[in-house]
């Protein structure tokens, strides 16, 4: 691995680094019995995702807010050595779940392949230095691994990011790892057989288009937990202020007055926009073509709070947040600035309290 | 009085309870067994044990007087209490049921006037114990504790532990008295439950039975164990001298359903997961843990047959994910919250519409139970079971769909007896498609779905007859003298011929000739008539003699058009909107009632239409038919060949004219407009008059009919719309215009086309050779085209 080591902070912590001491602490007090290879116990792994206040005050932050039987489901399915599929619409924190399961079993959650249409088998199974290759002849030392391979050797989790985004072949290469545990490398007639800890988290999304399906060999060797998007308007505003507010420390934003307001204002607006109907149930609007995530959400929050903090005034105003709305909702230039617009008169416009926001959209808008 | 008492406390339909029981009564071979439970119920007890009695079923218990007034108590397979009865049978031990009478209940509800179903208590003890155990999901505790446990050495050890907590929870008052602290607000009737019960428990022991086992709800046993303290006999005497007069009250078995066990409003039981309770019942005799494994097998194999393919390594990785969940939550072993995770996580594939089949089929499960042909019961629930055998309609709790030929006598007669059912009050089945709905008179389509609660609705109905013919005769006759709408008599009158009661016709039809020879609303009898015509048509299919009946429709249609302009005179918008939906349907009516050979009722009611088309208002709406009304008359006449297309068009553009005010000149267009707009294109005259006028409303009274004109063209088929405004937009409109080009038509296709219609526009099939002249000449489709 090429850890360059840099005096300057990252700009993005892993989970096992962010989140060390609640580890630490985890594991100091967990007397549950742990799987061959886990850092901690089934149960203490729940905790850590689900939160939780540990015998001896330390609290732990919960990272997954959502219903509890999925992280236990989730858990308990890697316990048992089945790999995981973590299934969802976009912004249902599949990628986040993961991260967090991996550092909390493994301690590690830099395994990671990322699957797009350009992902080749390589990127799976393993390649080869060919500067090795051609002046020592195929050996180990030639091997490039891949983060699968790694994973195998060292009993950790490994995670496959955006499986769908694979070509089928390059899934199908998963069969075997998953089926015997195990990687032939009939280059050098041998194979790597997976340490105990060894396991997989793959996350998909079954609704974005340009996603190949996963074969039935295949799913049959995962056990799936799809996962919902956000059940209520509290909940949602709950995970995108939580988001938020790590995102700004991490980015040095000064926290600033009015992001609880507007934060509601922008969760109310893409679950109306997402759901089709307004809160109060009482007005059907069109649904506009992009996803409007939690995760998209999120960052339009933390984009306004950064144009408020170095553009506007210091306080988390309506316009702050309108750009970074109007951007989320337009997708498609044809169709999606008719249904903003008709959203924005017929049910903002005369809405108690959003004047601002409506003057700040309907200028964008224009 | 030596007699040595053994109390079961037990979770009514607990399994694990069920097995304690099984296992208890194994020890102590009891000489007697005392049951909670109705004790009229005592001479049908035996019946338990016989064969052909498959749980789940339930003891009804209902007021002779008052059949309404009922009470369940159901017993699945996994039931304590039928576990104990069962068992006492099998042994030859006398078992007996100790509640409190449903007698005494029945008329303990009626003093109270609020009738109470099950036991009423505030808060489930259940509840309170798992509270204290630190669980939130009292169900899960309760499993994990008691239903899940195999029985160990000790049989009665668990007994001993639920009493004592049973006791701790009562603590404070053993008793049970109302208003005292810690304890659930028992109330008075707990309160002589239980006091009925030590009585019962008394008099066995003076019975002279030596070992006595008594299986009752837990929250009883405190109570009961004070039976021979010094005392207590003096005080339950006291306290049950108060009571009231028994109702006279009879019990019977009813089949039951494992979904109305798994309800937890009205009869239900509130158990959550009646199919996973029995399968753990049936399976988990020695080795709990197996049961999962089968469980998940059973799934497998359901889900297998709904096409969705499941292998045997995913049951096995599915048994896996349960127990580690389970050991993950701290339950000593899988639940039905935990095997619904694998089944969803693992054999579902996270879809949720797989695992709604699942959980209705396992985890509720469709049992519906089955009891002794000679269960005593009424004579109409015997008829029922008789004509369900013949008929081969058996009662089953799924929903299915069953369609009937009514020319078939099988089928005629299960429509009639669902029909008959209905006019009962047993909704057995839906018609999906109704009289009226449907365009064939010979089918009919319905949804069954058998109900247990269906067992009420019979003994209410037992009231009316002893056959389900008789008793819905009697029950339509009662109906019709207490008819107060016309409307309601005629739609009686149509279910009557379905239902085919030719013995309550004649009352029916009295009380309707009755009913309309006082009625003076036109509008009454105008909302009657169709049902009555509806009714008329299909009575030659099911061969029932509908003579009278077309008297009276005859009779009211006439009444009808002689009372038309004047209920159609001076009506303000919203009357009129509603009487041209009532002329529509007397239209439709008549034209159905008259006869071919015949013709005069349908000349009349021309005659009646034409009457009122021409009553214009001459000084304020008051004083004439409203347009609505009028242009509606013109419209009908004009479908009829009744007026001739000129005539109407002349019609149109007097409505049109200058002097008429433009309110009244939309509504005209309106009505004329109604149910198709195709004439439009047909005359462009007709276009172009509407045209002509449109462009001349001054722009004050057009913002004033915008709406009217907005839903006059808005209830136009798209289509026409569309090419009515294509018609308009390509230019001037009228005489002036050439029609518009047609494209020619490629005769060599067109053959194939039109040999078919020539056939069907054949009048007689012994005339093949001459098709009739076209019905509506005016409609120049075919012959502009020909002639371009």
């Amino acid at each position: 691995m090429s850890d360059e080591k840099t005096t300057a902070p990252v700009l993005r912590a892993h989970a096992e680094e962010a989140f060390a001491g609640e580890l630490a602490a985890l594991a100091a007090s967990d007397d549950r019995p742990r799987p061959p290879g886990w850092r901690l116990s089934p149960w203490a792994v729940a905790a850590y995702l689900l939160g939780t206040r540990l015998p001896d005050g330390t609290v732990i932050t919960p990272k997954y807010v959502g219903p509890r039987r999925i992280v236990e489901v989730a858990v308990s399915t890697l316990a048992t050595d089945r790999a995981l599929l973590l299934l969802g619409v976009p912004g249902t924190a599949k990628t986040w779940v993961s991260e967090h399961l991996a550092a909390a079993i493994s301690g590690d959650s830099t395994l990671l392949v990322q699957g797009t249409a350009g992902t080749a088998e390589e990127a799976v199974r393993y390649g080869w230095n060919y500067a090795q290759l051609l002046a020592n002849g195929p050996s180990r030392a030639a091997l490039v691994p891949s983060p699968v391979l790694r994973a195998m050797a060292d009993g950790k989790i490994v995670r496959v990011e955006e499986l769908t985004r694979m070509p089928s072949d390059v899934q199908d290469a998963l069969i075997t790892v998953l089926s015997e545990k195990t990687l032939p490398i009939p280059e050098l007639s041998s194979e790597t057989q997976a340490v105990r800890g060894f396991n997989l988290i793959a996350t998909a999304n079954d609704r974005d288009r340009g996603v190949h399906d996963v074969s039935s060999a295949l799913r049959r060797r995962f056990n799936t937990v799809v996962l919902p998007l956000p059940a209520t308007l509290d909940d949602e505003v709950e995970i995108v202020s939580r988001r938020v507010g790590q995102l700004g420390r991490a980015l040095e934003l000064p926290e600033l007055p009015g992001g609880a307001q507007e934060i509601r204002r922008v969760v109310t607006v893409f679950r109306e926009l997402r759901d089709g109907l307004t809160i109060d149930g009482r007005t059907k609007v069109r649904t506009p073509t992009g996803t409007l995530s939690t995760a998209e959400a999120i960052s339009v929050v933390t984009n306004g709070l950064a144009l408020a903090a170095h553009f506007g005034d210091g306080v988390l105003r309506p316009a702050d947040v309108a750009t970074g709305v109007l951007g989320a909702v337009v997708r498609d230039r044809t169709s999606d600035p008719a249904v903003w617009r008709e959203y924005l008169e017929g049910v903002l416009r005369d809405r108690d309290g959003w004047q601002d926001f409506y003057r700040a959209a309907h200028e964008l808008a224009d | 009085m030596t007699g040595e008492v053994t109390l079961l406390g037990v979770r009514h339909h607990g399994p694990g309870s069920a097995r304690a029981v099984v296992a208890a009564l194994a020890a102590l071979r009891p000489d007697a067994v005392l049951v909670e439970g109705p004790p009229e119920a005592d001479p049908i007890i035996a019946l338990a044990g016989r064969e052909e009695m498959v749980p789940p079923v339930a003891l009804l218990a209902h007021a002779v007087d008052e059949p309404a007034r009922a009470a369940f108590w159901p017993f699945a397979a996994f039931s304590p209490e039928w576990v104990a009865i069962r068992h006492a049978l099998d042994a030859g031990v006398p078992v007996r049921f100790i509640d409190l009478p449903a007698a005494t209940g029945f008329a303990l509800d009626r003093a109270e006037s609020a009738p109470s179903h099950g036991d009423g208590r505030g808060i489930d003890p259940i509840v309170r114990l798992a509270a204290v155990a630190g669980r939130a999901d009292a169900e899960a505790w309760w499993e994990d504790v008691v239903e899940h446990r195999a029985p160990g050495e000790d049989p009665l050890a668990c007994f001993h532990a639920v009493a004592e907590a049973m006791a701790a929870l009562r603590f404070d008052d053993p008793v049970g008295t109302p208003g005292s602290p810690g304890v659930a607000p028992a109330g008075r009737r707990e309160q002589l439950r239980e006091a009925f019960m030590r009585r019962q428990l008394r008099a066995a022991r003076r019975a002279g039975h030596r070992r006595i086992a008594v299986v009752c709800g837990a929250w009883h046993v405190p109570a009961l164990a004070t039976a021979s303290a010094p005392g207590s006999a003096t005080a339950d005497r006291e306290l049950l001298a108060g009571l009231p007069k028994k109702v006279r009250t009879e019990v019977t078995w009813v089949p039951w359903t494992h979904r109305r066990l798994a309800q937890h409003t009205g009869y239900g039981a509130g158990v959550e997961s009646p199919g996973w309770y029995q399968h753990l019942f049936e399976t988990a005799g020695s080795r709990p843990a197996r049961a999962v494994a089968g469980w998940l097998a059973r799934a497998a194999e359901l889900l297998r047959a709904a096409d969705h393919p499941v292998s045997p390594a995913q049951v096995i990785e599915a048994v896996r994910l349960a127990e580690t969940l389970a050991a993950l939550r701290g339950r000593p072993l899988a639940g039905p919250a935990e095997t619904m995770e694998a089944v969803r996580a693992v054999l579902c594939d996270g879809s949720e519409v797989a695992l709604a089949l699942v959980h209705d089929r396992l985890v509720v499960g469709e049992a519906l139970g089955t009891v002794p042909p000679d269960t005593p019961t009424v004579p109409l629930q015997r008829d029922l079971t008789r004509l369900q055998r013949s008929l081969r309609l058996r009662p089953e709790p799924e929903e299915r769909e069953l369609v009937l030929d009514l020319r078939k006598e099988l089928d005629a007669d299960r429509s009639r007896l669902l029909h008959r059912l209905r006019l009962l009050g047993l909704g057995w089945g839906t018609e999906t498609t109704g009289p009226g709905r449907s365009t064939g008179t010979f089918r009919e389509s319905w949804r069954l779905r058998w109900e247990p609660e269906f067992a009420v609705r019979l003994v209410e109905a037992a009231a009316w007859g002893t056959t389900v013919a008789a008793a819905a005769t009697a029950k339509v006759t009662e109906r019709a003298a207490r008819a107060e709408r016309l409307a309601d008599l005629t739609r009686l009158a149509e279910r009557c011929l379905v239902a085919a009661l030719p013995d309550a016709l004649p009352a029916v039809l009295r009380a309707l000739a009755d009913r309309a020879a006082l009625d003076t609303d036109t509008a009454q009898l105008a909302d009657a008539l169709p049902a009555l015509v509806r009714a008329l048509r299909y009575g030659d299919v099911r061969g029932t003699d509908a003579r009278a009946l077309h008297g009276v429709a005859r009779s009211l249609a006439d009444r009808i058009r002689v009372g038309l302009a004047p209920a159609c005179t001076g009506l303000d918008a919203e009357g009129a909107a509603a009487m041209r939906r009532r002329i529509d349907a007397v239209h439709t009516a008549i034209g159905l009632l008259a006869e071919p050979a015949d013709r005069s009722v349908a000349d009349r009611w021309a005659a009646a239409l034409a009457g009122i088309s021409r009553c214009e208002p001459a000084a304020g709406a008051a004083t004439g038919v409203p347009g609505l009304l009028r242009g509606r008359a013109v419209r009908l006449l004009l479908d009829d060949g009744r007026l001739d297309p000129a005539a109407a068009g002349q019609r149109l553009r007097l409505a049109l004219s200058r002097a008429s005010a433009p309110s009244d000149a939309a509504g005209w267009v309106e009505g004329f407009l109604a149910g198709g707009g195709a004439l439009l294109l047909h005359d462009p005259r007709l276009l172009a008059l509407l045209d002509a006028w449109l462009a001349e409303v001054p722009e004050d009274a057009f913002i004033e009919l915008l709406p009217l004109l907005r839903r006059t063209f808005a209830g136009l088929e798209a289509g026409v719309r569309r090419a009515v405004g294509a018609r308009v937009a390509a230019g001037p409109l009228g005489g002036a215009a050439p029609a518009p080009p047609a494209p020619p038509v490629d005769e060599r296709r067109a053959a194939a086309g039109t040999a078919t219609v020539l056939r069907l526009l054949r009048p007689h099939p012994d005339a093949p050779s001459t098709p009739t002249p076209p019905v509506r000449p005016w409609i120049p489709r075919q012959s502009d085209r020909r002639a371009a």
